[in-house]
């Protein structure tokens, strides 16, 4: 999850990481983590890398800020499958949860 | 590779996705996609974000979600026919280097025939199957996250973002801390050494063999727990 400033606009910072601005804080699916921006249009990576327990490394020279993965507990917090949200190979955009009412197996693989 | 099981289970209420964990996305993943002539989604992930998402760290790796949109199986090594490596012969002519490769890649464990009657069993089952979890056991199977590996998806992303913009050299320096953040994921290792060449030997400092070994070649692909 890459951003090349460490304030974004809401939309992008939604976009990039799933997670939706609301007003109980920041959301994905059911799960709420408490969260305010000074500015409502924007959010301050820094603070919410804090509330999300997402490491965030700033890579100066090159202008970029990176949020890792939510730390602690388990890699699933729980059994609902988090949305993933990938282009196919010809460039076209898939959601997971489009799949809602079928069963799916999730396979990973790679050429190398 | 999936396409047969695709067909043979899609009638039966099942899809496959697949994703491919390449840094160079279509360019290196699109010829093999070509070829297989997938009906199923093919998807490109060159942050390798079903990492940090969903806990996977080696290909092939297998998620199972059910119609509510429930994990009912985390991450899992998922060969859908016995690899052809296996069965490989060390030629007469192999180096001791060679020879030593085909050897560890052949005590790989793999299980791909107990896999796929189980995903077949859930597929006509349902959460009637036994190999379908409940929601605390696919938690509890999921793999721990502890800061210092939530870290390493960070600079994965990093790396594949400056590889990306043709900056291989300051690349290098993120895939380097994303492997020593998170040692045991092999896609954040492979990938980058894929990128180096054939000088990935040189660049980490390490190789497939010498680190399978110290991880131990048991746990590349962990026993399946059915």
């Amino acid at each position: 999850m890459i951003f090349t400033s460490s304030t974004v606009p809401v939309a992008e910072f939604e976009r990039v990481t799933g997670w939706q601005s609301k007003p109980e804080g920041l959301c994905r699916g059911e799960r709420c983590v408490p969260f305010r921006s000074a500015d409502p249009a924007t959010v301050e990576l820094a603070a919410a890398a804090d509330a999300l327990a997402m490491p965030l490394v700033h890579d100066a020279a090159h202008g970029l800020w990176a949020l890792g993965a939510e730390a602690g507990g388990r890699a699933l917090r729980s059994a609902v499958a988090p949305e993933l949200q990938l282009p196919d190979f010809r460039g076209g955009s898939f959601r997971l949860s489009s799949l809602r009412g079928r069963k799916v197996l999730l396979v990973a693989w790679a050429s190398w | 590779m999936w396409q047969e099981l695709r067909t043979e289970l899609r009638p039966r209420g099942l899809e496959i996705v697949t994703v491919a964990l390449d840094a160079r996305g279509t360019e290196t993943a699109g010829p093999w996609i070509e070829k297989a002539a997938p009906e199923h989604p093919s998807l490109i992930d060159e942050a390798h974000l079903v990492d940090a998402l969903f806990g996977i760290v080696n290909v092939p790796s297998g998620v199972w979600i059910d119609e509510e949109g429930m994990v009912v199986r985390p991450p899992e090594p998922a060969h859908p026919r016995r690899p052809a490596y296996l069965d490989r012969a060390v030629p007469p002519d192999a180096s001791p280097a060679q020879r030593e490769g085909i050897e560890l890649v052949k005590a790989l464990h793999v299980e791909a025939e107990r896999y796929v009657a189980a995903l077949r069993d859930w597929v006509s089952r349902g959460s009637g199957s036994r190999y379908a979890l409940s929601p605390d056991e696919v938690v509890r199977r999921s793999r721990p996250r502890p800061v210092e590996e939530a870290t390493a998806a960070a600079h994965f992303a990093l790396g594949q973002t400056l590889q990306a913009r043709g900056e291989p050299a300051a690349a290098i320096e993120h895939f380097r801390e994303a492997h020593r953040s998170q040692p045991t994921n092999w896609t954040y290792r492979r990938d980058a050494w894929s990128l180096a060449g054939a000088d990935r030997e040189v660049v980490y400092g390490t190789s497939w063999i010498e680190e399978v070994k110290r991880e131990g070649v048991e746990n590349y692909y962990p026993r399946l727990e059915l």
